[in-house]
């Protein structure tokens, strides 16, 4: 047997090389932030400097973080849509454990977030699992419910800024190295999860799953288990999330997280995690939350109506499934024509 | 561009021009006699796999009654029978997927049972399915070592030693693939590559096949077999499910035939015949697998002249005529299956004229190709020819809506009756006729594919791979319908890989190779070594 290769054509050789830089998602969105971040001070020469560059961050950063979260999920061809909800939930129930047991330790204030997270999270994730319901129902009604919870137990009060000790709110504003806190919080969950996404066994099971998940089952990946923990990771960091929220803003009332769930989904798709499963990473998504935030800004500094904001995000989101869906069709087309190939997959 | 033959093709070397059927002859006896292969009766082996008497029921259906099949180290077995015969059922038993009801599973003597495909796996049976199981996101390398993959420091995974093994076992198989590329895009037989690879890697010792060929050529079937000698001369066991029977007689020692969810015997190759195996898979006697009247050619139907296709298929000139059927020979990738979609006009040719009954066809207009009466079943019914999740009556009228349509609006009793009537002329085994295609055997998918296009009552049927994943009573019953067909005055443009099919039913056989059409054979001409050396381009100076 012979083992020459054979040689894809010119053109689509050249494609597919293209096609590789294009899909290298984090490098383009990384070059969109810094366009936008560039015409805004051609406009407003106030943009550029360090404290608007430290809103920039730690705006995004709360999507950012709920975007790992959700990363993982849609990335099982699975979504979580009560991810906004879980923030407001922790983070009330955080406000009001510092209001009504005043010498709570700050950490034990992080924990508790984090803690109601991940049982929201492991409910979402053994009904999807279990009942084989979709996770868009699933998520969706747990969406609902914990909204009702919310307005039940907050009743309309709110928990006001004296109440939370100064060292936690500190973690909002306080800067290491000229950053925030709460942007090194983030920051170091995006690198930790981004590594384990990569180099993990059970981590690429979850790609796995969602690339094809007939395959996974008969290749013998514990598919129930990954999703699981997916949902899991979900809720826990959206717990996290919560904690920091009350961090930030200091005071919790009734709409604290309300459509969060939302932009974040529109920041991972944005981010090149796509939309059924299969492929994205952290960091996209990650990017694409301070795409979305940078823009947001942008608007603010230059003037222009922030009720664009909403339309403009609503267009990038378009873009980028469109250009998605292009790019993926392009390659697969180029690369059947090189093969002579006749079939598509 | 010009054309290129796929990669898989350069394994296939000159002198190797020859058929998977001949395999077994004399002179080419098979590499390796194996321990104890074929004679359950030699107690010198001990058998790698025995299962006995396994049982599987789905509610209320019995998908299999007594599945019993015992693997030789170093033998080739073949599992035959006929779609719903319980072969699948007894796969998925040994994949763990499907945790048997009551039987015995006995692995190197030991007693097993899978709660799952990884239980399966570490006992050392690899399967490599029907349909290709990959997962189109990740990198060729990381499927075929999903689950298992090579780690470094920190348990993270090391991609370069990955990277590395993958093209180790690729080099072994003697193919040429990048380990490093996305598995999406990949042609079926290359995916089906990744899944041997798979396989091999695994160092598997009992590796099954379900229907590994149905969407291989010869030479790419000709190279699967290497495979399994390579694993055979290792120690191996392969079960081999196929319904080509003379692959079967090429390549493998025993043959374990199942009917009905039940075993109805295991036998020497060397002892059974070709009748005899369809005899017990079907239960009775089969007529004749090719129904062929002999036919008088009428009126040229179909006229081609200097079709060309830039990159795909060039300088393609070709008539069929009233009441026969013309067959498109060729390797898969020669560019056949391109060459009917450019008469019918999904795809645009750069240059050349297409007429039906004497009328011009415009270019890249499949409506008005419909419009001039042709018809086009595709080869892959399940994504081109059926919406699998529409009853049989809503698939049977899809093609006839114009005519069925009253004031702008579909009566559903007008598509029943239609999709009752062509049930009836084709024979469809069917439970209900809004149940969705989908619950229907793949042979009574493809003939709902022909009903949705016969109901037009086409002049001409372009058919590309009619009975692909069929199984053989239902193959026999297609075959008389297209021989009906033709007896009826149509003319059919058939593409084929399978040769005994193209040699049983064809009147002329156009044979193509990368792109161009390098013999016209009449149905006397015609034998698999004058094919298959067109097909390879071997032989020259016998263009159409």
């Amino acid at each position: 047997m012979t083992t020459e290769v054979t040689a894809p054509a010119p053109p689509s050789d050249r494609f597919a090389r293209a096609g590789a830089l294009l899909r290298v998602r984090e490098l383009g969105i990384g070059i969109v932030i810094l366009v936008a971040f560039a015409i805004t001070t051609l406009k407003n020469h106030h943009f550029a400097n360090a404290s608007s560059v430290q809103q920039l961050l730690s705006g995004a950063a709360l999507i950012a973080l709920l975007g790992v979260g959700e990363t993982l999920v849609i990335i099982t061809r699975n979504v979580d849509l009560s991810v906004g909800s879980v923030v407001g939930l922790s983070a009330y129930i955080v406000g009001t454990t510092f209001k009504h047991h005043p010498g709570t330790p700050v950490l034990a204030g992080f924990v508790l977030g984090i803690l109601i997270g991940a049982v929201v999270g492991a409910v979402n994730g053994l009904i999807t699992t279990v009942t084989r319901v979709p996770s868009l129902v699933v998520t969706l009604a747990m969406l609902y419910i914990i909204r009702g919870i919310d307005g039940v137990i907050v009743n309309a009060h709110t928990i006001d800024p004296e109440f939370i000790p100064k060292a936690f709110v500190s973690v909002g504003y306080k800067t290491f190295l000229g950053l925030p806190w709460l942007v090194i919080i983030v920051a170091a969950v995006v690198a930790v999860v981004g590594y384990a996404m990569r180099s993990f066994r059970s981590s690429r099971d979850l790609y796995a799953i969602g690339s094809n998940p007939e395959a996974a089952e008969l290749a013998g990946i514990p598919t129930g288990r990954r999703v699981f923990t997916a949902f899991l990771v979900s809720g826990t960091l959206a717990g996290l999330a919560g904690s920091l929220f009350l961090a930030l803003h200091a005071q919790i009332d009734v709409t604290g997280g309300v459509g969060y769930e939302l932009t974040v989904v529109s920041a991972v798709v944005v981010g090149g995690v796509a939309i059924f499963g299969g492929s994205g990473t952290v960091l996209g998504a990650a990017l694409g939350a301070l795409l979305l935030n940078t823009i947001n800004q942008s608007l603010v500094a230059t003037k222009i109506s922030p009720f664009w904001n909403q339309a403009i995000a609503g267009s990038l989101l378009l873009v980028a499934i469109a250009f998605d869906r292009w790019l993926s069709l392009r390659v697969a087309r180029s690369l059947l024509t090189a093969e002579g190939a006749h079939r598509d997959v | 561009m010009d054309y290129r033959p796929r990669q898989l093709l350069k394994g296939f070397t000159a002198s190797k021009g020859r058929l998977v059927t001949d395999d077994a002859s004399p002179g080419s006896p098979a590499p390796l006699e194996p321990v104890g292969a074929g004679s359950p009766a030699t107690p010198s082996a001990e058998p790698l796999l025995v299962l006995t008497k396994a049982t599987k029921r789905f509610g209320a259906v019995h998908a299999l009654d007594d599945g019993s099949v015992t693997l030789f180290p170093g033998e080739a077995h073949a599992l035959v029978g006929e779609n719903g015969a319980g072969k699948s059922t007894l796969v998925k038993i040994l994949a763990g997927v499907h945790q048997r009801d009551s039987g015995e599973l006995l692995v190197r003597g030991t007693a097993m049972q899978f709660n799952g495909p990884a239980a399966s796996r570490a006992a050392g049976i690899s399967i490599i399915y029907q349909e290709p199981t990959l997962f189109p996101d990740l990198t060729v390398a990381e499927n075929i070592f999903m689950g298992r993959q090579p780690l470094g420091r920190r348990r993270a995974i090391d991609r370069r030693a990955m990277n590395r093994e993958a093209a180790a076992v690729f080099s072994r198989l003697g193919v040429a693939l990048d380990p490093d590329r996305q598995a999406r895009g990949l042609s079926v037989a290359d995916q089906q590559i990744v899944e041997i690879a798979k396989a091999l890697s695994l160092d598997a010792n009992v590796l099954v096949m379900d229907e590994p060929t149905a969407a291989l050529t010869s030479v790419e079937v000709e190279r699967l077999f290497e495979v399994m000698r390579t694993l055979r001369a290792q120690g191996a066991a392969v079960l081999f499910i196929s319904h080509r029977l003379e692959e079967v007689f090429a390549s493998c020692q025993r043959v374990t035939i199942m009917r009905d969810g039940r075993l109805v015997q295991t036998a020497l190759v060397t002892e059974v015949t070709v009748d005899d195996i369809i005899r017990s898979m079907v239960g009775r006697d089969l007529a004749s697998l090719f129904p062929k009247t002999e036919t008088a050619p009428g009126d040229i139907v179909l006229d081609v002249e200097n079709l060309n296709r830039e990159g795909v298929f060039c300088d393609i000139s070709l008539t069929v005529r009233r009441g026969e059927i013309v067959a498109l020979a060729g390797l898969v990738g020669a560019g056949r299956s391109e060459v009917a979609r450019a008469i019918f006009g999904i795809d645009k040719r750069s240059s050349g004229t297409v007429r039906v009954n004497g009328e011009e066809l415009p270019n890249g207009a499949p409506l008005a190709a419909m419009a001039a009466g042709v018809a086009l079943v595709p080869e892959d019914r399940r994504q081109q020819g059926l919406v699998m999740e529409l009853g049989i009556d809503s698939n049977m009228a899809l093609a006839s809506l114009g005519r069925l349509r009253r004031f702008g609006l579909i009566r559903r009793s007008s598509e029943r009756d239609l999709a009752l009537s062509w049930a009836e002329q084709l024979q469809l085994k069917f439970g209900r006729i809004r149940n969705p295609v989908s619950t229907l055997s793949g042979g009574n998918q493809q003939k709902v594919v022909l009903g949705k296009w016969l109901a037009r009552r086409p002049s001409l049927l372009i058919i590309d791979e009619p009975t692909r994943g069929i199984d053989v009573g239902t193959k026999a019953e297609v075959h008389r319908i297209l021989d009906n067909l033709v007896a009826e005055g149509m003319a059919i443009l058939m593409i084929s890989s399978e040769l005994p099919e193209v040699l049983g039913m064809a009147d002329r056989v156009l044979v193509l190779h990368e792109g161009r059409l390098t013999a016209e054979l009449t149905r006397a001409e015609a034998d698999e070594d004058t094919v298959m050396r067109a097909a390879t381009g071997q032989l020259t100076g016998a263009a159409a």
